[in-house]
């Protein structure tokens, strides 16, 4: 997906950039409101983040601008100020959603989805294998004739295998990508998730493979 | 010794009980002046009256055939006449020797030449206005000195006197039942001005800090003007409190922010175990310190909010609802279910912000305390006065002692070690339901596992 980020701060911008093209997407930095107008005007983005405290003026500013001019691209705004003060007026203004800084990136994933699966519906982004296909905005897998809805976790977790079919991972980053750090949780926790996931894919040619010793792998046809 | 106490008191009091003590002197002063001047008139008329008569005798003495003649005509004793019937005395004498008259009446002390000589002497025990007019007469080339005195008593004197006196007795009081009126009426419209400027200030809502207008006396400007320049500075100071905030918010959160990215992205490519025990640790501490600084100043916001509380009419269910949909994201990573429920509308008088970030607190801590796959339901009910928002989880509950000082500020449960918090979230929610004359209450469930925290607040 194309994301453009609107964050002054270079170095958490590096961070954030670094983080989403991990995951796959397509991000433009912005440094200011100028450089956001410029490149909103230019490019179909699918999600804009938004810092609010920008070098030329407020992040509100060009939301604002943005909804009058008619663009609905959705937006989640960041913010690193008290919520106290702030929340009415990002969403006021017609921002989606917001997060405050420092965010956890599973939060600010699971915000996007929920953002992206209210704005846009449309499945677009469906990864298939023979009769299994897997829709990670709608967090739906199709088994055959069988269309199942997953649980967040169980939507995550598909979404590391399907992001590297083939590969094998490593049980801790599982954990990592699951559990939030202050949850204390034994690797043996993943296994319950992938016991399930298991479960969902009967039947088909797609399944998850225990490598002993190493993780998990995703066997595809 | 004694100390001099400031005065506090009352102004109008002050102010009248100063004019009153004018007026009282002013109406001594009056009546002295009046009756003084009364007093010598009457003399003064008396004196007159006793040199006419006194000269009258003395142009009725004439020198006949080297005799002396006194026909003292009787207008010389009528001019004296008065109501009181005063007693007339008179003498005549010729270089000292007694011709008429009585003997033993003295002589006043003679002033000189042909003006009348006046004196008071006490004569058979009453008190005698005295005058006494001289001539020098030629009796057979002889020179000769007559002395003319005549005595009045002054009762006539004392009674005008008396009349006088009670009528500027009279005259004083009513000076001063007139200025005493006055002094009230002026007290009352200068304490009339400062109250009005009173009601002007006190009438407005806690958070109006706009400078006061009143329309007040010139004297009282000076005293407004304080008064605003007061207000500005506090408004200045609210203002800035709030900036700092704010700001002090967006520099810690930021560098935060960029760390626990960077930790976090890291994490992703790191494979050996003890590197990612570190991250995670690492990251663990990030989330404390960024916890506690946004808890801190959430609180420190809260807090001045609620102390310049504006309420506004709130509808309850739509703000609970707006809440708990944008908690769902986190309460999903944890596939916990999230439900709200509200039969009906409930609206009370509060600040949203504040009520939403106590519900907010509370929804937090369920989903941080509750395990993974549990449920967490939020439900508002209504009451005749108040409306009650409870939040039940199937988590750890809370502690069996000591859980009356979880709202206190870092005042953590003793079960609560291993997650994440900074003791600030129950109190924040304290502090705003205290703002908005509701409660708090945390309990466990009866019977099961898990938190009950409820929330009220008075209806409109």
């Amino acid at each position: 997906m194309r994301f453009l980020l609107v964050e002054d701060n270079a170095k958490l911008a590096a961070a954030v950039l670094d983080r989403l093209a991990l995951d796959g997407h397509v991000v433009d930095h912005a440094m200011d409101l100028a450089m956001a107008e410029d490149f909103a005007c230019v490019t179909e983005y699918d999600l804009i983040l938004l810092d609010i405290m920008l070098p030329d003026g407020d992040g509100r500013d060009f939301l604002n601008a943005q909804r009058a001019r008619g663009a609905d691209t959705p937006v989640i705004v960041l913010t690193a100020r008290s919520e106290v003060s702030d929340r009415v007026g990002a969403l006021d203004m017609g921002a989606d959603d917001y997060i405050p800084k420092p965010f956890d990136f599973a939060e600010l994933e699971a915000r996007c989805r929920a953002v992206l699966r209210r704005r846009t519906g449309a499945a677009t982004n469906v990864k298939r294998f023979g009769a299994v296909a897997f829709d990670a905005l709608a967090g739906t897998l199709t088994n055959g004739d069988t269309v199942i809805t997953l649980r967040n976790r169980e939507l995550r977790l598909l979404e590391v295998f399907f992001a590297a079919p083939g590969q094998i991972i490593p049980k801790p980053k599982l954990v990592d990508r699951l559990f939030s750090y202050d949850e204390d949780v034994s690797e043996n926790a993943i296994e319950v998730y992938v016991g399930r996931l298991r479960k969902h894919l009967e039947g088909s040619e797609v399944a998850i493979v225990t490598v002993r010793g190493l993780g998990y792998r995703l066997s595809v046809p | 010794m004694k100390r001099r106490r400031a005065r506090p008191g009352s102004i109008r009091r002050r102010l009248t009980l100063q004019l009153l003590t004018g007026a009282a002197v002013m109406a001594v002063v009056l009546f002295l002046i009046v009756f003084s001047f009364a007093r010598q008139i009457g003399a003064e008329s008396q004196d007159r009256i006793l040199a006419a008569s006194a000269a009258a005798i003395l142009d009725a003495t004439t020198v006949q055939s080297g005799d002396l003649r006194v026909d003292i005509p009787y207008s010389a004793f009528t001019m004296l006449d008065n109501a009181v019937d005063d007693r007339v005395f008179y003498r005549i004498t010729q270089d000292g020797e007694g011709l008429t008259g009585y003997d033993d009446l003295p002589a006043a002390r003679r002033a000189d030449g042909d003006s009348a000589g006046f004196d008071t002497v006490t004569y058979r025990g009453e008190a005698l206005r005295l005058a006494t007019l001289s001539r020098l007469v030629s009796i057979d080339g002889t020179p000769a000195r007559i002395d003319v005195t005549v005595g009045q008593t002054r009762d006539a004197q004392a009674e005008m006197l008396a009349r006088i006196l009670r009528m500027t007795v009279l005259l004083g009081l009513g000076f001063f039942v007139a200025s005493a009126g006055l002094a009230v009426l002026a007290g009352q419209s200068t304490a009339a001005s400062l109250q009005r400027l009173a009601g002007s200030v006190s009438r407005r809502g806690p958070a109006d800090l706009r400078p006061v207008v009143a329309e007040v006396p010139r004297e009282m400007r000076s005293l407004v003007e304080s008064l605003n320049s007061l207000i500005a500075r506090l408004s200045g100071a609210l203002n800035r409190t709030e900036e700092f905030i704010a700001e002090a918010a967006h520099r810690v959160r930021t560098p935060l922010a960029t760390v626990r990215a960077h930790a976090e992205n890291t994490l992703r490519r790191v494979d050996k175990e003890e590197n990612r025990v570190a991250l995670r640790e690492m990251m663990r501490a990030i989330d404390e310190s960024s916890r506690a600084a946004g808890q801190l100043l959430d609180h420190a916001m809260v807090s001045l909010r609620a102390d310049q509380l504006e309420l506004t009419p709130l509808a309850l269910r739509p703000l609970v609802r707006d809440v708990v949909a944008r908690l769902r994201p986190v309460a999903d990573l944890k596939d916990m279910d999230l439900t709200f429920e509200a039969t009906h509308e409930a609206e009370i008088m509060g600040d949203a912000i504040l009520v939403q970030n106590a519900v907010r607190n509370i929804l937090d801590n369920a989903i941080k305390y509750a395990p993974s796959e549990t449920p967490i339901s939020v439900v508002l009910t209504v009451q005749t006065s108040s409306a009650t928002l409870t939040i039940r989880d199937l988590g750890r509950g809370f502690p069996l002692t000591g859980s009356d000082r979880l709202t206190r500020r870092f005042v953590r449960g003793e079960n609560a070690s291993d997650v994440v918090g900074s003791g600030l979230g129950l109190t924040i929610a304290e502090e705003v339901a205290r703002a908005h004359h509701g409660s708090l209450s945390i309990a466990n469930n009866e019977g099961g596992p898990g938190a009950c925290v409820q929330l009220s607040f008075p209806l409109r």
